[in-house]
């Protein structure tokens, strides 16, 4: 099994966390009526997590694996808080910040400049911290002098790698990350994989969710597979990629 | 696998619970970065850019004064009828912009709301603090044309206008946090809320004066109108803008004391009500939107 209460107090405790979604039918009290009348359902739930318990510790890189549907990014929101539990609980210490869709918060009439800013703000940065990183995540975005330029002039490389680079500079203590490190050029992904490695170093604690099973395997020491919202497995990056690919939908 | 069994519940936090409007305060930087996005990008792409923060009430103006004060008759029965509209015309403006904007702005910041947790108030305040800042050439407006034909106000009376901005402010806070929350599942919230900008306008003494209400409802409705937060706003405003300009014979509404007391109470219960609804509703947000 792999470490959990070696590094003293976990980072992220997940327990018994369920989470329904209710599908509406109907759109309108009319509609609602008529469902009504004919007796069809008006609603359908439908369960995305079922009865989840994960324990992470300091330190440990955590790929989620599964299938489309399989619940990974629901619970990525569970623990970002963006959504809550019905059931269960989520229970995190420290900072987490998430690699979520970056560039959620950009504004493609603002300059650069200006979106760096507002972004780290939005992650949860202090005006201190942002002006004593902001030519870090300059540098790292290798955006250079069009720093200035207003954000609808950038291609989408540079909008991405400029998203990327003000969120992997965040201050952090939990890192989760949704999907995003298919962007960018090869090399691009390279310094971001380069970068995060670096987090994982520093004892930082990496939930990734991703499709990438070459990254997966590269990057994470341990590995949750999630089927129908309910975890089937929890251990070894490898061997849970095998779990994986010998599962279904 | 479970929890050590030594794990300290004290050190760890539950993600997506906040303290509401409290926790604004530790995000005032994002919120001025907010409000200045908003005031930035407003006329973004536009050639006359804020000019047009004046074109549009002065054309409003316009047509106010040309229908009400000339057709109808209104420029002889209001002394310096000009500013007694226009007084009463930047408050409701001031309360519609900061009310519609942040009924809408949980919808319009979808993208950040269902990928990001942070305390959801900022959104709706945001826009209020915006809807203020586009206030502030509509009051310069004010100021020169009171300076220009002679403005001489008391302390007590520009007090008033300070505790008036309150009001609406509050008030459309309150407002925006409960339509904007219930807007997330149900827009008919938004096509509501139109409706009720329609009806500010004119369920507050803006175009007319109060005692032609006085004259012609029974008592306790012309009570009911009084107690309107907005209504009292607009006749501090009067109060502070247009009645120093007189010759100070128009008559005042008795009791604008007692009405702004009630007004600052009606606007807090307002705001205590928006912000216990946003809270109840704010854990669907991110599902719903």
């Amino acid at each position: 099994m792999p470490k959990t209460s070696e590094a003293g107090q976990p980072r992220i405790v997940i327990e018994g966390v369920r989470k329904t979604y209710r599908l509406q039918h109907t759109q309108s009290f009319k509609e609602t009526f008529v469902a009504w009348i004919r007796r069809k359902k008006i609603s359908t739930t439908f369960e995305a997590l079922d009865d989840v318990d994960i324990v992470v510790g300091e330190g440990e890189a955590v790929a989620l694996l599964g299938y489309n549907g399989s619940g990974k990014s629901t619970l990525l929101k569970l623990v970002s808080g963006v959504l809550r539990p019905d059931a269960g609980a989520v229970l995190t210490r420290g900072r987490v910040a998430g690699l979520i869709e970056v560039g959620a918060g950009f504004h493609p009439d603002l300059s650069g400049r200006e979106n760096v800013y507002l972004n780290a703000a939005i992650l949860g940065m202090s005006k201190s911290e942002i002006e004593a990183r902001f030519d870090e995540i300059v540098e790292f975005s290798e955006i250079g002098e069009f720093i200035d330029t207003e954000v609808k002039h950038y291609s989408s490389g540079m909008f991405v790698r400029l998203a990327f680079a003000v969120a992997i500079h965040t201050e952090l203590d939990v890192l989760l990350v949704d999907e995003v490190l298919a962007v960018g050029d090869a090399p691009f992904r390279a310094k971001c994989k380069d970068k995060i490695r670096e987090l994982v170093a520093q004892d930082k604690t990496l939930f990734i969710v991703s499709h990438d099973l070459g990254m997966v395997s590269e990057l994470c020491d341990r590995g949750i597979v999630l089927r129908r919202g309910r975890k089937i497995y929890d251990g070894t990056a490898d061997e849970a990629i095998a779990t994986l690919k010998a599962s279904t939908r | 696998m479970s929890a050590p069994s030594t794990f300290d519940r004290s050190a760890f936090s539950v993600p997506g619970t906040g303290r509401g409007i409290v926790d604004v305060f530790a995000y005032r930087y994002l919120l001025r970065l907010l409000v200045r996005k908003g005031t930035l990008t407003r006329y973004h792409g536009s050639v006359l850019g804020w000019a047009w923060s004046y074109v549009k009430p002065g054309a409003q103006f316009l047509v106010y004064w040309v229908v009400m004060g000339v057709f109808l008759g209104l420029n002889h029965g209001i002394e310096s009828y000009p500013i007694y509209l226009f007084s009463g015309v930047v408050v409701v403006n001031l309360f519609n912009e900061a009310f519609g904007n942040a009924t809408k702005s949980i919808v319009n910041n979808k993208a950040l709301v269902k990928k990001i947790y942070l305390p959801r108030e900022l959104f709706p305040i945001a826009d209020v603090f915006i809807a203020f800042v586009h206030f502030l050439p509509q009051l310069v407006i004010l100021f020169a044309a009171c300076l220009v034909v002679g403005w001489v106000p008391t302390v007590l009376q520009l007090g008033g206008a300070v505790v008036a901005i309150f009001i609406v402010l509050l008030g459309s806070t309150g407002l925006g946090l409960l339509f904007g929350a219930i807007n997330v599942s149900y827009r008919d919230s938004q096509n509501l809320v139109e409706l009720i900008r329609i009806f500010a306008t004119w369920t507050s003494p803006v175009l007319y004066s109060f005692t032609m209400v006085r004259d012609s409802l029974p008592g306790w409705m012309y009570d009911l109108y009084m107690a309107n937060p907005l209504t009292a706003a607009v006749e501090l405003f009067h109060s502070a803008f247009w009645y120093p300009t007189t010759s100070q014979t128009m008559e005042r509404p008795e009791d604008l004391g007692m009405f702004t007391v009630l007004a600052l109470a009606i606007t807090a219960v307002t705001m205590l009500v928006g912000q216990l609804v946003f809270r109840r509703l704010e854990g669907r947000f991110a599902q719903d939107l």
